[in-house]
């Protein structure tokens, strides 16, 4: 009989084994809930469509993204009846108002937020079915740190995090990046920093981070982590107008700051991501 | 009994007046009377008192298992439902303890049921005394048992499923004159993924998955399912707020030494 409490052994996350990422596959995160991942995503979706590009914006965070409510979309199939043999994949992909697709989980997939081998196989085989049908997929993961936020972002070849100058945002993006690190061995990171109060803040930040990694984290010699700063989304009122209305502030307001800047932020992801890769 | 003039119950019931001559109350009453022990209003309430009393009773037997009086299985359901939603909106840690007696059959076999049921009732007595006020402790069925404890860091959470290993493995249970029993749990636990909306089945599963852990290695132990840890230590924080102290050193006094709801707080291993 032993009186010593036996050390848990985690489980390895499923994503602990670092897949082959797929091409073209942009992974957006953060740690935090709520500092406008999902904004980011639909808008840099339709910011890249009228650039000319296929996208599709695949919500992987399994039924608990909001997506569907950002781009008032309530579609009758889903990724979740393709899970299920309910209908085909191409019937579950819709037309987004912003001129990209969209495939949404489907509540339903709450079921496989613990993902076991059929689920990531499942998804992996979707994945790769669909990719090469666009120029690029965005996938809008959930907040936190979870099995399926580091299974969904493990599948993309780049990742964004988005984060807000706001000291727990910070923080946790800086954790998530740190797990990104050590468990995906990523060592190119993009940042977007969302409501800068000022122009410089977002580099700032990115810059502060950079530093705090340096210092505290430890890579393989020669696999330096370097976090690529994208772009600042400044503050602006009208993006709470546009998320109220359920719009697409490229749509709605498509000379405001924030939008400008998600015009900005497009044409670097264009060039850095889709056209480096091709 | 008069009927009642309450005109906020009136107005929500299909009939303006309640007569209790005509409900036959008799058996709840003697139900209540026998498990409850409980005291019924004075002659003077009026007819709505006496059965609203009525049926608070018959609520809370509702979710009391009968034998330990802790939580029964629908009770448990509701409370980890609203754990779940609490920790998807909040990502406050919440911790899911899976608990069984280590040999019970054995104890029934050798000693009666009688003596099962009095360690099943030690051994609830026990696990109550464990958790603190806010804790949720249920018989989840035979000589299963299940915790939440909501708002639980990492750290706390270890520390309470050792204690309430190492307070059951005290326990002397006297089951007859001269007969005293001594039992052991094995615990298994789960943490809720913060910010995640699970379900209760996920969540119970992975509570499960580590107790039979904890039965296969021999039992009297405890196994915890951590979820993903990434520690961040004060001094990461403080220089990461760097940019901030310019400008607003006030506030940020107030928020560099501890994490809101610590989404990424809870220490342990590195990854690497």
């Amino acid at each position: 009989m032993s009186d010593v409490i036996q050390p848990s052994q985690p489980k390895p996350p499923a994503a602990a084994v670092p897949l082959k990422p797929l091409g073209k596959v942009l992974a957006v995160t953060s740690g935090k809930g709520g500092v406008g991942k999902t904004f980011v995503s639909a808008n840099l979706a339709a910011a890249l469509a009228k650039l000319g590009q296929r996208v599709l914006v695949l919500d992987a965070d399994l039924g608990l993204a909001n997506l569907d409510v950002v781009l008032n979309l309530y579609p009758k199939i889903t990724l979740h009846d393709v899970f299920t043999g309910k209908a085909k994949l191409e019937d579950a992909i819709i037309r987004a108002p912003g001129g990209f697709s969209v495939l949404l989980a489907g509540s339903g997939m709450v079921e496989y937020s613990r993902l076991t081998p059929e689920v990531r196989d499942d998804f992996l085989r979707i994945m790769s079915g669909l990719v090469p049908h666009y120029d690029i997929v965005l996938l809008d993961t959930g907040a936190g740190i979870s099995d399926v936020v580091l299974f969904a972002v493990s599948l993309a070849s780049e990742v964004i995090v988005v984060a807000t100058p706001e000291p727990t945002s910070l923080t946790d993006a800086y954790a998530t990046i740190k797990v990104l690190v050590g468990q995906q061995k990523r060592q190119n990171i993009r940042m977007v920093i969302n409501q800068t109060a000022r122009l410089g803040d977002g580099r700032a930040i990115t810059v502060q981070l950079q530093q705090v990694l340096d210092r505290f984290v430890t890579t393989e010699p020669g696999r330096p982590i370097k976090l690529l700063h994208m772009g600042d989304i400044p503050a602006d009122p009208t993006v709470r107008q546009a998320i109220m209305r359920r719009q697409l502030l490229m749509q709605s307001s498509p000379s405001c700051p924030a939008a400008l800047a998600i015009a900005q932020l497009a044409l670097k992801i264009e060039d850095a991501v889709i056209h480096r890769g091709a | 009994m008069s009927p009642t003039s309450n005109p906020d119950v009136a107005s929500k019931t299909p009939s303006s007046s309640i007569d209790l001559q005509l409900l036959q109350l008799d058996d709840a009453r003697a139900l209540l009377d026998h498990e409850m022990n409980m005291a019924l209003p004075p002659p003077e309430a009026s007819a709505s008192q006496y059965l609203q009393s009525i049926i608070n009773g018959l609520c809370e037997l509702s979710l009391k298992d009968p034998l330990t009086g802790l939580a029964n299985r629908r009770h448990f359901r509701t409370v980890l439902e609203r754990a779940i939603d609490v920790v998807a909106r909040s990502g406050e840690p919440a911790l899911l303890l899976m608990l069984d007696i280590d040999h019970f059959k054995k104890v029934n076999d050798t000693y009666g049921h009688q003596a099962g049921d009095q360690v099943l009732q030690a051994v609830s007595k026990c696990l109550g005394k464990c958790v603190r006020p806010m804790d949720t402790v249920a018989r989840y069925g035979g000589e299963e048992f299940a915790a939440i404890l909501p708002n639980c860091h990492t750290s706390y959470g270890a520390a309470v499923a050792e204690r309430i290993r190492e307070t059951v493995e005290a326990l002397v249970v006297q089951v007859s004159p001269g007969v005293s029993l001594k039992v052991t749990v094995s615990v298994g636990g789960a943490y809720a993924p913060e910010w995640v909306r699970s379900t209760t089945a996920l969540w119970t599963e992975r509570a499960d998955v580590q107790l039979y852990r904890a039965k296969n290695e021999g039992r009297n132990r405890v196994f915890l399912d951590q979820q993903q840890e990434i520690y961040v230590s004060a001094e990461e924080k403080n220089l990461l707020f760097g940019h901030l102290a310019l400008g607003e050193p006030a506030w940020l006094e107030n928020v560099s030494g501890d994490l809101p709801g610590g989404s990424a707080s809870v220490a342990t291993q590195r990854v690497n």
